[in-house]
């Protein structure tokens, strides 16, 4: 992976953004800060509700904070109104000029910049270009499919030349195939264009395959920010390890701890080797997650023990619920091979066996 | 043949509603009918003739009573629309604010009172006015139309605007609008059909107005419904039927091309 | 600087200022021209009438005193007036027949067009608002056309020889009654059409399905379903009913007097402006009462139903 230029496009310090008065006040952000650097593709990720919009929105200049910073490049830009900030957003509904044709809608935003004619017509052209919109450029926006319209909506945003593109679910309202086309699509554009991309999503498979770092929301609160990769296998907190894919909760007891390895002794008195989060100390009782395909069934002699409850075919895979001996229960995810010589059926006492490394503490 | 069984159908209701249409063109008819009647009865026909049309275009007081409602009718639907316009814009697609409430209900207030009412109101409040001042114009009834054209005109227009999507306007602020450019450019397009409908609504309520014209006019400032009012007292000829006919015609007229646009959707 | 905290302020004041501003010409123009005088009609309630019409500025009650009572010219005793009270009888009874009726017309109509297919529903919607937006007067005209002594209905019976002399309906209660349904129907369909136009047709299936017969369907699903558009349409039909002016003058021929009627006297002939300032006042307490128990209806059916 390229090293990326560590500098910080969009700087959000310690903003909170209140609705409403008295009683019906709702903290739709609580002392939110993170730094998303520039020539990243960063996603805001959580439930609805979680004030990733929000966030979105107040840096669009949508909305003001009720308290805090945000700075562009080092410039508070959080009192600017939304047409005063180089910042540009693609809407979830698109939110295309009916009344204007696909070249006009493109062309808007340089229009209200003053741009000379001539420098407009070009940068239409080029994004038309950039999108594969060429042949309907002059077509209106109701007469285009959904696709087309989000890729309109895109390089709308782009002609500008924004130092950042905030998308706001862009995909949600497309079909299956559409979407997964779009995905690749829009991580063409971030890679040809250089602009830091804010992508807001609920939608965790699309956090994880299109991101190059991902702040995990909830209530309000950005719980964990980090690569694909590290919010996946080394999730810091309960939310986001059960948010992110399926996975095992065990209770477990602290053996021992360094930095950031720890023993912990779990239920069935078998001690592993688990990572403990950035700056956290463990001790007493503690919360293990292992997610499923990270532990295997085995005859015996792994470090978990039960009865095998029920077998879920999923075609790619199998999943096997385990009813623990100690209390509890485990899945264990499997790879499905056309080598069926040896199947565990229901009501079989089964060992799990726990991947090296594939343990990790939680801090909540 | 088994018929289907309809969910929908109700014994007797197609024939009660056939009977309402019929009930409710029959007399119209009449009355354009006879408009078009060569004799002086307004019971027997006696052959077809323009006679009467011809005989009110040239009644003098018939003229001008047209030209007056009109010119009412323009000044006033003009003023309500663009009070009602800004008023929508005020009103519509905000969270609730101190006051938003008693404007709804201000708005709307010429539409709860009876007309009667605000007729018998503005006969005392501009008889006042009229000797303090010593103007005594079509003014008063242009502002009068105007205040209760303005609920009419209002309707089509907030509806415009609240089935209109609000992330239009912020995408053009989005892309350096300014707040005047984003009404120019986005929010005025696309509210036109709501204002062009709400136009000739309050069009069509002032050139129809009775009650308040007829206790809010000066001698002499007769409109054709309060003309028509005055002829309706004495003996009728069928003159009142070829104005009533062309009435009615430009009425059609207009709610034809209000109901053209906004059943248009974008 | 001006923090960001400030700036939130800052903006959501200067839209509500914005809002005020906008919204100015229009709050104008109808409180000089429609609620304010409303206030003018109150003082001059209380005020003792001109000789020639107007008022003369000392404080009275009479004017309230004579809205249902009259005073003995010689012994000064009170007594029910009976002219008025006969009136507001006929304006409220009268009102009551006319949305009664209304609906009954109405309630078929509305059915009939909210079940067309989605194609010709629009037609027939247009066909109601046609009468709707045709000046009343021509209305009031066109019923009289037909309802006269020499009109359509009756040389219609006559020549069929059903009468021998014409029926007097014109000048009559009757009169009034069949011109005011007539104007204000559309009042009543549209709104049932709005609220039928609504209506979920799986309801009615399952109504069907759970062994209901049409009449039931009709009493237990659909006209519950349909109850905040039977409210509001009676009331669009009471409310100008209760206020009607021009029909009962044309057809009512200057002796059978609605309230308007009475009303507008009092600044003609009688000259009584501060009795008819408490007639219009009463007028519109009755209109009011009427639209805050439509609110309250309303509300409840807003409740029930979502």
């Amino acid at each position: 992976m390229p090293e990326k230029p560590d500098q910080i496009a969009i700087d959000v310090r310690h903003v909170t953004k209140v609705f409403g008065f008295g009683p019906d006040k709702v903290h739709a952000l609580k002392d939110v800060s993170v730094a998303i650097r520039e020539n990243e593709f960063f996603t805001l990720l959580g439930p609805s509700g979680c004030g990733k919009t929000t966030l979105l929105r107040l840096i669009a200049g949508f909305d003001f904070p009720t308290d805090g910073e945000i700075l562009l490049h080092g410039q508070d830009i959080a009192p600017l109104p939304p047409y005063k900030r180089p910042v540009n957003t693609v809407f979830q509904s698109y939110a295309l000029f009916p009344h204007l044709t696909v070249a006009q809608n493109i062309a808007f935003g340089l229009e209200m910049l003053g741009r000379p004619r001539a420098e407009i017509d070009a940068r239409v052209s080029q994004m038309l270009t950039l999108v594969r919109m060429e042949e309907l450029r002059n077509r209106s926006t109701a007469q285009i499919s959904g696709g087309q319209q989000q890729r309109v909506a895109l390089a709308r945003a782009l002609a500008p030349q924004p130092k950042v593109l905030l998308l706001d679910e862009p995909l949600s309202a497309l079909d299956f195939k559409l979407r997964k086309e779009m995905q690749i699509e829009l991580k063409r554009l971030q890679h040809e264009t250089g602009i830091t991309f804010i992508f807001v999503t609920h939608d965790q498979e699309e956090a994880l395959t299109m991101s190059d770092r991902i702040a995990v929301m909830s209530a309000g609160n950005i719980l964990q920010v980090g690569s694909p990769k590290d919010i996946y296998d080394r999730p810091a907190v309960r939310f986001v390890a059960d948010f992110i894919g399926e996975t095992n909760f065990l209770e477990a007891a602290m053996v021992s701890s360094t930095k950031d390895r720890a023993s912990v002794r779990l239920g069935s008195g078998a001690v592993i080797d688990a990572s403990v989060p950035k700056g956290f100390s463990p001790s007493g009782k503690v919360t293990v997650v292992i997610r499923p395909e990270h532990a295997r069934l085995a005859d015996d002699g792994g470090e978990l023990s039960g009865r095998l409850a029920n077998i879920v075919y999923f075609g790619t895979d199998t999943h096997f619920h385990v009813d623990l001996d100690g209390g509890g229960s485990f899945i264990v995810r499997q790879q499905n091979t056309r080598d069926e010589s040896r199947r565990a059926q229901e009501g079989d006492k089964v060992s799990i066996v726990v991947g090296t490394g594939a343990a990790q503490v939680l801090r909540d | 043949m088994a018929s289907r069984f309809d969910i929908r159908r109700q014994t007797g209701f197609p024939t009660v509603a056939l009977f309402c249409f019929f009930l409710l063109y029959l007399p119209l008819s009449v009355v354009v009918i006879f408009a078009f009647n060569s004799g002086t009865s307004i019971a027997v026909w006696e052959g077809f003739s323009f006679r009467w049309f011809v005989q009110a275009w040239s009644n003098q007081q018939v003229v001008d009573a047209s030209i007056r409602s009109v010119q009412i009718a323009s000044v006033a639907a003009v003023i309500a629309t663009v009070a009602a316009t800004m008023a929508a814009l005020a009103t519509t697609r905000t969270r609730p604010y101190r006051g938003l409430t008693f404007k709804y209900a201000f708005i709307n207030q010429p539409l709860m009172v009876p007309e009667i009412v605000t007729a018998v109101a503005l006969l005392i409040f501009f008889s006042r006015i009229k000797i303090a001042t010593g103007y005594s114009g079509l003014g008063y009834l242009m502002i009068a139309h105007a205040a209760f054209c303005i609920p009419f005109a209002y309707l089509p227009i907030r509806a415009r605007l609240e089935s209109m999507d609000t992330a239009l306007e912020t995408a053009a602020a989005d892309l350096y609008a300014t707040p005047w450019q984003a009404f120019r450019r986005v929010t005025l397009p696309l509210l036109w059909p709501g204002i062009i409908a709400g136009l000739m609504l309050a069009f069509v309520i002032s050139l129809d107005d009775v009650v308040i014209t007829e206790f809010v006019k000066s001698a002499g400032q007769d409109t054709l419904p309060t003309y028509m009012l005055g002829q309706l007292r004495r003996v009728v000829t069928p003159e009142i039927n070829a104005i009533s006919t062309a009435f009615l015609g430009i009425s059609v007229a207009i709610v034809t091309v209000f109901f053209l646009i906004s059943r248009k959707k974008t | 600087m001006a923090s960001a905290a400030e700036t939130a302020r800052k903006a959501e004041r200067d839209d509500i200022r914005k809002r005020w501003l906008l919204s100015a010409p229009a709050l104008l123009i109808i409180f000089f021209a429609a609620a304010g005088p409303l206030g003018i009609v109150i003082v001059y309630s209380f005020l003792e009438p001109g000789s020639y019409g107007d008022v003369r500025w000392s404080f009275s009650t009479d004017a309230w005193v004579s809205v249902v009572l009259q005073r003995d010219i010689f012994d000064e005793t009170l007594s029910i007036a009976d002219a008025h009270v006969a009136i507001f009888w006929r304006s409220v009874t009268l009102s009551l027949a006319t949305t009664v009726f209304a609906f009954i017309f109405g309630f078929p109509t509305a059915y009939f067009i909210a079940t067309r297919p989605e194609r010709t529903r629009a037609l027939w919607l247009f066909l109601i608002t046609i009468p709707f937006w045709t000046n009343l007067l021509i209305r009031t005209f066109a019923i009289q056309e037909v309802i006269r002594n020499e009109g359509l209905f009756n040389i219609v019976l006559l020549k069929l020889g059903l009468i021998s002399t014409p029926i007097q309906i014109i000048y009559t209660d009757t009169a009034i009654m069949i011109g005011m349904i007539y104007v204000y129907l559309p009042l009543m369909v549209l709104p049932l059409y709005a609220s039928m136009e609504k209506l979920d047709f799986r309801l009615v299936e399952a109504g069907y399905d759970l062994y209901a017969t049409r009449f039931q369907v009709l009493r237990r699903i659909i006209l519950p379903m349909v109850k905040p558009g039977i409210v509001a349409g009676s009331i669009l039909v009471f409310i100008p009913s209760l206020g009607a002016y021009v029909t009962p003058r044309i057809l009512g021929g200057g002796r059978n007097l609605m309230l308007g009627n009475l009303i507008e006297l009092q600044f003609g002939q009688g000259r009584n402006w501060p009795l008819g300032a408490s007639l219009s006042i009463t007028l519109l307490i009755i209109v009011l009462a009427a639209l805050l128990i439509y609110i309250r209806y309303a509300g409840t059916g807003a409740r029930n139903h979502g």
